[in-house]
């Protein structure tokens, strides 16, 4: 019974990521899109705060990475760049979605 | 509005500038100086070809002075200079040489 | 007409995909270049994504204006002021920024590096020292 989330803000600019991470349950998946994927890149002042929720699975869309510059090799450990097709992959093996925008 | 060229169709916007930037060729940018009333010169050429680089590389059409500057580094100040550059261009040539170009109409351009 | 020159500041606190915010103000630095002002840009918070590096947006459809930032030498806009926190709290170094340089026609065409990395309390300088902000 997981729940696929997604944001979209970045979460230097506002607190939608770490609400979201803090209310996501083990076995969810946080996926990434928009300005959000700025989050999936390491050496950030949230590193902290993403690996600290270890059961939760992180996901970025790989073209919003792309047009950002964000080159997969500075994403975080244990976040996976997941194209179009992963996206709907995702929201089809998950119970539900929610939309934290 | 639309240019025929070589047997294409290819569609512009109502002031008769190209909506899809991909379907320029040298031979539409003839068709669209013919439309224009303007007769191509190496100079017209030299001008057309500096304004299709310059949006490669920067993703826009130069403003008119910016335009000039460059023409004067490049081709001397014969050819970058306000008045020759109207002379080849009548109706503006950042406007004007821009439509040959098949770029769209400069920022700040009205 | 010295006096006429005002120091006019655009601020950029926006990254340059999610909101129009980025793109439209570039598109008035670039109207407003015409006008021969002083003007600089400052890049705070998430404004210092623009001026990152191997942007590719061709998967989602938008267009990518990161080169158009090269550009801005050519209209007399060569002072980039970049926040440095806002970069470290975003992961970011001055190397994951665009090279973006001005030619200096009074010095015989020598190229110019136009960003320059400013503490917090420099860029409130910065701020301190306009006469117009325009933010975005």
């Amino acid at each position: 019974m997981a729940t696929l989330h997604t944001v979209n803000k970045s979460p230097f600019a506002n607190q939608s990521l770490l609400s979201c991470l803090a209310h996501a349950k083990d076995g969810d998946t946080v996926l990434m899109i928009e300005d959000a994927v700025y989050g999936a890149a390491s050496g950030t002042g949230l590193a902290d705060a993403m690996a600290a929720r270890s059961g939760v699975n992180l996901a970025a869309l790989g073209p919003d990475l792309a047009a950002r510059g964000i080159a997969t090799e500075r994403l975080l450990a244990g976040i996976k760049a997941v194209d179009y097709a992963g996206f709907v992959e995702l929201a089809a093996s998950h119970d539900r979605a929610q939309a934290w925008l | 509005m639309s240019y025929d060229v070589n047997g294409q169709t290819v569609e512009t916007d109502e002031e008769g500038y190209i909506t899809n930037l991909s379907e320029w060729t040298p031979d539409l940018g003839a068709v669209i100086a013919k439309a224009e009333d303007v007769d191509m010169t190496d100079e017209h050429w030299a001008v057309v070809n500096f304004l299709r680089d310059y949006y490669e590389e920067y993703q826009i059409a130069p403003a008119v002075r910016v335009l000039i500057k460059a023409i004067k580094k490049s081709l001397g100040k014969e050819v970058g200079n306000n008045k020759y550059m109207y002379e080849l261009f009548p109706y503006g040539p950042a406007k004007q040489a821009c439509k040959i170009a098949g770029l769209p109409k400069p920022t700040g351009c009205v | 007409m010295e006096d006429d020159v005002k120091k006019f500041l655009y601020v950029n606190r926006k990254a340059p995909y999610g909101t129009i915010y980025a793109l439209e103000a570039l598109e008035v630095v670039l109207i407003g270049a015409a006008f021969d002002q002083d003007v600089s840009l400052a890049f705070l918070d998430d404004g210092v994504f623009q001026l990152t590096k191997s942007q590719d947006t061709k998967e989602i459809g938008v267009k990518n204006f990161s080169p158009t930032f090269r550009a801005l030498g050519d209209y007399e806009v060569t002072k980039l002021y970049v926040e440095k926190e806002s970069l470290d709290e975003r992961g970011l170094t001055a190397d994951d920024l665009q090279e973006i340089m001005w030619e200096d026609e009074d010095d015989d065409w020598a190229e110019k590096p136009s960003i320059r990395i400013v503490s917090r309390a420099e860029m409130a300088d910065v701020f301190a020292d306009q006469d117009v902000i325009l933010s975005f």
